[in-house]
């Protein structure tokens, strides 16, 4: 199973790699990034793989919420489903 | 795969746009919770509804923050309780205070089903629980309301609309030191659905499965966006337009009641393929229609704009969706939609307006705020009216009016939350008295040589 992961805020040094960080904490492998800096407005979307969690989906989507608040980042943790059903027939 | 686009859209609209799943809605039989012993019975059904239900708002919950898709209520609907509390006698009330306790234990937000079935004639119980509806409803805060009054196979029973007519009055008086909450939490129906999962409507209805899962969806400021972005499109790519975004929107509601009921262990039963607003700005089925060209909801146009919606919002959504029923359409309740408000408040919208327009959408006369002095006949009347509507077109139509007690034109009532605020709208003070006071059955139309 696979989640999304997505980022939109101002660009400051490390955002990556904090995310990067609180993913590999909770064991989600990363296996797509895209990411674009616009001016100074960061965008990354990020797929993760969700099979080998060491903790329930929606602790790592609150440590998610919890690491954007502190940055002030609007970071959104997604399970994939949700966009497969909405735009695949 | 999944492409970014796709993704960002998905956010905008949860986001931005107020998507939402607006409930799930637990349907529970009480059929096996009949007992001669009125306690008993009620012991029964709070088992019951609390074994049923014990895990449901968790999962909502769980599925909220895994899809990260907003759901907003968490109910439970009942067979009517008319049925249950026949066999029972006593206090009907009872039945309404025990739903109210099986309510907050399982932290739902509103439990329907405090309702009767009479299209035809009252059976027994019938009649002692609609007698007992405004007080079941002035003593609890989590408990809804039904009457079924007519049917397209039955015609409508006027014994029930005179007797509906005066029950709303008295609904509102006892609660008129709460803006008169009662009546917003009461519905009178033609043609009412068994799997209906918004409230104050929803019922458990007597073909239904021991205990299944419905699920109603929203999104009327998606609809609006979309249109938005759309500015010189001709009608027919509007009603394209709706249609794809319809399909969106239902696809989570589809997702979200698959999942729901997987987890719950309970068959999955239909997704309600609604456009519900809220008072929110921006969640407004009122702005969609002066999105598509209006200046103001109300205004000549708004009939054919609203039968485009309300049929473009059923094409989409029906393939997007294995299950499909409910009341199925765009909503149309005054105070809870922010654009309606504003047209009532300007003069834009009244009464006979939205009478036209419940012909061509979902549900019918809902949460229209009406002064405080409407005689209960005037009330039946509009029960009438409201009933012929749906009878004649197949189609399922309600009445939930709320008299503003003590209250006139200029004057607003405000419910607070979902249920929102609204003026007090224009009557017609002409008596209907006598036609109510004759009582007996309208019969039901032919179906034949529609004209």
């Amino acid at each position: 199973m696979r989640a999304v992961i997505t980022v939109i805020g101002k660009d400051t040094v490390g955002i990556m790699a904090k995310v990067s960080g609180v993913c590999a904490d909770s064991h989600a492998n990363v296996i797509e990034v895209t990411q674009s800096v616009l001016q100074d407005m960061f965008a990354m979307i990020m797929l993760i793989d969700i099979d080998k969690l060491n903790c329930e989906f929606s602790a790592l989507s609150d440590k998610l919420d919890s690491l954007g608040n502190s940055l002030g980042l609007s970071i959104h943790t997604m399970h994939e489903d949700i966009f497969n059903s909405m735009h695949r027939i | 795969m999944l492409n970014a686009r796709d993704i960002l859209e998905t956010i905008t609209m949860i986001q931005d746009e107020n998507l939402d799943i607006r409930t799930i809605t637990m349907g529970i039989s009480l059929l096996d919770c009949i007992d001669s012993d009125i306690d008993i019975a009620c012991q029964k059904v709070y088992d019951k509804i609390t074994h049923c239900a014990k895990d449901l708002v968790k999962v909502g919950e769980d599925i909220e923050k895994e899809y990260g898709v907003p759901i907003i209520n968490k109910r439970i609907s009942v067979t009517p309780i008319a049925i249950i509390s026949a066999a029972s006698k006593g206090d009907p009330v009872k039945f309404a205070l025990t739903l109210e306790k099986a309510a907050i234990a399982c932290g739902v937000n509103f439990i329907g089903g405090y309702s009767a079935l009479v299209q035809k004639g009252f059976s027994a119980g019938d009649k002692e629980l609609i007698l007992s509806i405004p007080e079941a409803l002035a003593v609890t805060d989590h408990v809804c309301s039904s009457v079924n009054i007519g049917s397209t196979k039955t015609g409508i029973n006027l014994d029930a609309c005179k007797l509906m007519g005066e029950i709303v009055k008295q609904t509102s008086e006892r609660t008129a030191d709460r803006d008169c909450i009662g009546s917003a939490k009461l519905v009178v129906f033609c043609n009412a659905p068994e799997d209906n999962p918004f409230m104050a409507g929803a019922f458990h209805g007597v073909g239904e499965p021991d205990c299944i899962i419905n699920v109603g969806v929203s999104g009327p400021g998606v609809v609006r966006a979309a249109l938005a972005k759309a500015p010189d499109a001709d009608i027919t790519e509007i009603a394209d337009i709706i249609k794809k975004i319809a399909f969106k929107i239902t696809r989570m509601g589809q997702l979200v009641g698959v999942e729901a009921s997987r987890r719950l262990g309970v068959p999955f039963g239909i997704v309600d393929l609604s456009l519900a607003p809220t008072p929110a700005v921006g969640d407004s089925v009122a702005y969609i229609l002066e999105e598509i060209g209006l200046e103001k909801c109300g205004a000549h146009g708004t009939t054919a704009t609203l039968a485009l919606l309300n049929d473009a919002v059923k094409k989409g959504g029906v393939m997007a969706s294995s299950k499909v029923g409910g009341l199925s359409g765009a909503f149309i309740p005054v105070t809870e939609d922010a654009g309606m408000i504003d047209a009532a408040r300007c003069g834009s919208l009244s009464l006979d307006k939205l009478e036209a327009m419940t012909a061509v959408c979902s549900v019918g006369l809902d949460m229209v705020v009406v002064p405080g002095d409407i005689t209960p006949e005037t009330i039946a009347a509009i029960i009438a009216d409201e009933a012929a509507i749906g009878m004649v077109n197949f189609k399922t139509t309600a009445v939930r009016l709320i008299p503003a007690i003590g209250k006139n034109i200029g004057d607003e009532l405000e419910f607070g939350g979902l249920l929102g605020n609204g003026p007090v709208m224009k009557i017609n003070y002409h008596s209907p008295a006598k036609f109510i006071n004759r009582g007996g059955q309208i019969p039901a139309p032919l179906q034949s040589l529609k004209n």
